[in-house]
């Protein structure tokens, strides 16, 4: 099956670009996609981040679907500091 | 309710101003702008992105959580993107109630929310560097597990290298250049950037 895996901030940056396209066996979970990046980027902060699947936050165990989006979001930063 | 994310300057005025209603004793407005330093280090303009489709929809469910949490009547959440410069608004809140104590605590509660759980970003150009905004920590009901946790679960039989490969094409972006040497700043990726050394994050 396969995924469209979308990044933001700090990480499209570091990873070049906006968003990729997995191909990933069947049963794959969040955390199997986390480990393709971070063996991309071992030095990035990966503990700091959250993951939507299809624009909901998700837990590293959720399994995955053919065509799912997925994205990886650095801490978020919206809004004027204090 | 006025839930928009925008490319355009805000119209702060005109929103406090339409929301009004009879019912009303009260409506409380924030409007988040760009100040001129962070920490004395004088800030020349902010880049925000978003997970733009994500975001909105996390917005509207916080105003329709701030509604039935408050009780206050009706309220505008408004994000601009792009290139923000000092003094321009980033993000308006705008909170109608019968009464000020719920239209000042339904405002507060929306800015501190969407500030820890909508996906927008900003980086912060300063006249000798740039850098991502840090962000506050993700609340553990969004954020994942660490590592440490997440190596014993695949300790415990989680399948671990399902992904086969990169394929396809990458996004737009694609190509480019690397970014200038400003970028290379960002605490993530510059030595000698001490980790202590974030950004303050919070109202």
């Amino acid at each position: 099956m396969r995924v469209r895996v979308l990044y933001f901030g700090v990480l499209r940056e570091r990873l070049g670009g906006d968003q990729d396209f997995l191909e990933l066996t069947d049963g794959a979970t969040v955390t199997g996609v986390l480990n393709v990046y971070r063996e991309r980027v071992p030095e990035f902060a990966w503990d700091s981040i959250a993951v939507a699947v299809n624009q909901e936050y998700a837990r590293a165990e959720v399994v995955l679907r053919d065509g799912d989006e997925v994205a990886l979001l650095p801490p978020v930063s919206g809004g004027v500091e204090g | 309710m006025r839930i928009e994310i925008t490319d355009d300057v805000i119209p702060a005025a005109e929103i406090a101003e339409e929301i009004k209603a009879g019912a009303d004793g009260a409506v409380c407005v924030f409007d988040g702008i760009v100040r001129d330093n962070t920490r004395g280090r004088k800030t020349l303009y902010l880049d925000y992105e978003a997970y733009r489709e994500m975001a909105l929809e996390k917005m509207r469910a916080l105003a329709e959580e701030s509604l039935e949490k408050f009780g206050v009547r009706d309220v505008a959440l408004v994000h601009r993107l792009g290139r923000l410069y000092v003094g321009e608004t980033s993000v308006l809140i705008v909170v109608a109630s019968a009464h000020r104590g719920a239209a000042f605590d339904a405002c507060r509660w929306l800015i501190d929310t969407l500030k820890k759980t909508v996906p927008i970003w900003k980086k912060e150009q300063f006249v000798d560097g740039a850098i991502w905004a840090d962000g506050e920590p993700f609340p553990s009901d969004i954020g994942l597990p660490k590592s440490s946790e997440a190596k014993a679960q695949s300790a415990d039989g989680e399948p671990s290298p399902d992904a086969i490969g990169l394929v396809g094409g990458r996004g737009e972006d694609s190509g480019r250049p690397a970014d200038d040497a400003h970028i290379s700043e960002s605490r993530y990726g510059a030595p000698g950037f001490a980790r202590d050394e974030k950004l303050e994050a919070g109202e």
